[in-house]
């Protein structure tokens, strides 16, 4: 597969302060890539270093194997979805749309004919001639996917361009920006600080905390096989338990879960010694409490959360730290009491052993 | 709570206030549609006073100083307006530089600076260079002091417009020189424009620095009206005050309209 970016070792300081330490991504074409990490991380800050509207420190930034660091905005072949979408608010929509296409150079007819059929693909033909502020959010929103896909870049980024649009309109727009990225065949590179965004919409994920990548993969991989502690957090709800590792072998260790029970379970690192345990809450079953012997895990039970499809179940273990589960607001769901001692099993690859 | 509206004597004083501000300019305004040759009794509703003015054994007099007034407001306005935009382009879109605050200090601080003390010291720098005082010394006089007028307006207007509309612009391929003028500049025009409607009024209006610096036989209008009133007020003064008292309303409604305009649209 061919790399539609490759980012190399990318430093980025503001004065004193260290926004980027050693960025290092590679990025498949025609691939719809997400930058997901929390408030602060530098996602924006990366995605405006590979738009030019920021320079590197130090590091390479390739685009099909050209490197672009240094170029200006303009002279790279990369168009952006501002947050707040930029709409210049002195031109009407087609205008705004035909805008890249002017500077490009295209004549009249030429720009009117693409700029008409970007519109036509965002359904919003019949809105040409309004100023952007006549639009609504989310119609605004349209027209910058429409003006920043009109000069065919090879790579479309966008910065949380969903944040300030309505719950279901979000979700609506999930299922087009993905529809429109595999329509289009550029690379789109994402960024949101929202997991659920991320795990729905993306080929693949990167994950940042403070200037660094985390760990990157598929939504599955990182959200079944998270590398590290601040992973197996962020992404999704997760119960985090110390526990003693005896033996690692071939991918797998041996460790003991609080309460005493033995577990067998994949690993990815480690040398024996204490370490964190990731469970997720849906992969644990509550047992008979005639099977309470055999259980993996005793609790008991504090509260139950009512979440609409989901219940949450939260529980303190035997050693006093809490732990959560969620069940499936199916008819046949037996929901345990508060107070009740209940069994916890953990189903084959619920839990997962970390490094930090 | 009591809104301030609702202190004891606030009526009373507020109506004071307009009284003092207004009644004098209508006073003058009525006057000047004045039949008789008295400024103090009424003589009948006549135009007579107008077409004096335009007409009259003053009109050639009063003719040359408008003309002088009125070229003297375009030219500095508008090399005012020039010289604001690129010190506030510098000051609100140059980034942090060191003495951004003292530059901002340094432009404004004349609109602080007793009228009288710029008069003097003008006349003074103008005298020691050598320069003959008339038409280009009060030129070069108004574009100086108009300068913090314009910038006012459109350093505000400035700071308003987001970066990330000039980034945009970049991003869809504009050179540096594009994005400043098809999307910078366009969406500054109303700042621009309340700039130099203000310098120009400012400048038309002056009489304390023009005073200073006009040398003699060169009259601008602010100075030839008060160059007549010393020889006695006569009711054709009424109507020249009026006619600009009209234009200054005009320039400054049409700055404010503009202003308020360009604010729905950012
Ligand atoms: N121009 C700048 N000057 C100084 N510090 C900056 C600048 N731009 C960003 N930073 C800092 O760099 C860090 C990363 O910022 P960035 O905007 O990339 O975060 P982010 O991951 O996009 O966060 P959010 O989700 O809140 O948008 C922050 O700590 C921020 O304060
Ligand atoms: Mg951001």
């Amino acid at each position: 597969m061919t790399t539609a970016i490759d980012i190399r070792s990318v430093v980025k300081t503001f004065g004193e302060f260290t926004a980027l330490h050693g960025v290092s991504l590679d990025i498949a074409d025609n691939a719809f890539f997400t930058l997901l990490g929390p408030s602060g991380c530098g996602k924006t800050t990366l995605l405006r270093l590979i738009a030019g509207f920021e320079a590197v420190t130090a590091g390479e930034i390739r685009l099909f194997g050209e490197d672009i660091a240094r170029l200006e905005p303009n002279r790279r072949p990369v168009n952006t979805v501002f947050q707040h979408y930029a709409l210049f608010p002195h031109m009407s929509v087609i205008d705004n749309v035909a805008f890249g296409l002017k500077m490009q150079g295209l004549d009249l007819s030429g720009r009117r004919a693409r700029a008409g059929k970007m519109l036509e693909m965002v359904h919003l033909s019949a809105f040409a001639d309004r100023l952007p502020s006549q639009l609504s959010g989310g119609q605004q929103q349209r027209v910058a996917l429409a003006r920043a896909l009109a000069p065919a870049p090879k790579v479309l980024l966008l910065d949380e361009p969903l944040s300030a649009l309505d719950l279901k309109l979000r979700q609506a727009m999930r299922v087009e920006l993905k529809q429109l990225q595999e329509d289009t065949g550029i690379t789109f590179i994402f960024v949101t600080h929202d997991q659920e965004e991320a795990l729905t919409m993306s080929d693949r994920i990167a994950v940042m905390s403070a200037g660094q990548v985390q760990q990157i993969g598929t939504a599955q991989e990182i959200y079944e096989a998270p590398s590290n502690r601040f992973v197996a957090d962020f992404i999704g709800e997760t119960n985090l338990l110390e526990v003693d590792v005896h033996q690692v072998h071939e991918g797998r260790a041996t460790l003991t879960l609080p309460g005493g029970h033995r577990l067998s379970c994949p690993s990815a690192l480690v040398a024996p010694g204490r370490h964190s345990l990731s469970i997720r809450p849906e992969r644990v079953t509550i047992s008979d409490s005639a099977e309470l012997s055999a259980a993996d895990l005793s609790a008991t039970v504090e509260r139950v959360v009512y979440l609409g499809s989901d219940l949450q179940v939260l529980t303190r273990l035997a050693d006093d730290t809490a732990f959560t589960i969620r069940l499936q607001n199916a008819a046949r769901t037996e929901v345990p009491s508060p107070g009740a001692q209940i069994g916890l099993h953990l189903e084959e690859g619920a839990a997962r052993l970390l490094a930090d | 709570m009591k809104g301030v509206r609702h202190y004891p004597g606030f009526l009373g004083l507020t109506i004071l206030c307009l009284v003092i501000l207004y009644a004098p300019l209508i006073v003058v305004m009525a006057y000047s549609f004045n039949g008789s040759t008295s400024i103090t009794q009424w003589g009948g509703f006549s135009m007579r006073w107008y077409v004096d003015v335009f007409t009259g054994p003053d009109a050639k007099r009063f003719g040359q100083a408008a003309w002088n007034s009125i070229t003297i407001a375009l030219m500095a306005a508008t090399a005012a307006t020039i010289i604001a935009t690129a010190a506030a382009l510098a000051m609100v879109k140059g980034g942090r530089f060191r003495g951004r605050g003292a530059s901002f200090a340094l432009i404004n601080l004349p609109l602080m600076v007793p009228e009288i003390v710029t008069a003097v010291a003008s006349l003074i720098f103008f005298t020691a260079i050598g320069l003959t005082t008339g038409y280009g010394t009060i030129l070069v006089a108004h574009m100086a002091f108009c300068i913090p007028f314009a910038f006012l307006p459109i350093a505000a207007r400035l700071e308003g417009i987001e970066a990330s509309y000039e980034q945009a612009a970049r991003d869809l391929y504009a050179t540096r020189a594009q994005a400043f003028r098809l999307i910078l500049l366009p969406l500054l025009a109303p700042g621009l424009a309340s700039g130099w409607l203000l310098a120009f009024i400012i400048s038309l209006d002056d009489f304390i620095i023009t005073n200073f610096v006009k040398g003699a036989g060169m009259e601008t209008l602010p100075t030839a009206i008060f160059g007549s009133v010393k020889q006695g007020i006569k009711p054709n003064i009424m109507a020249i005050s009026t006619l600009m008292l009209a234009v200054s309303v005009l320039f400054v409604t049409a700055a404010y309209l503009i202003n308020r305009k360009g604010r729905q649209t950012p």
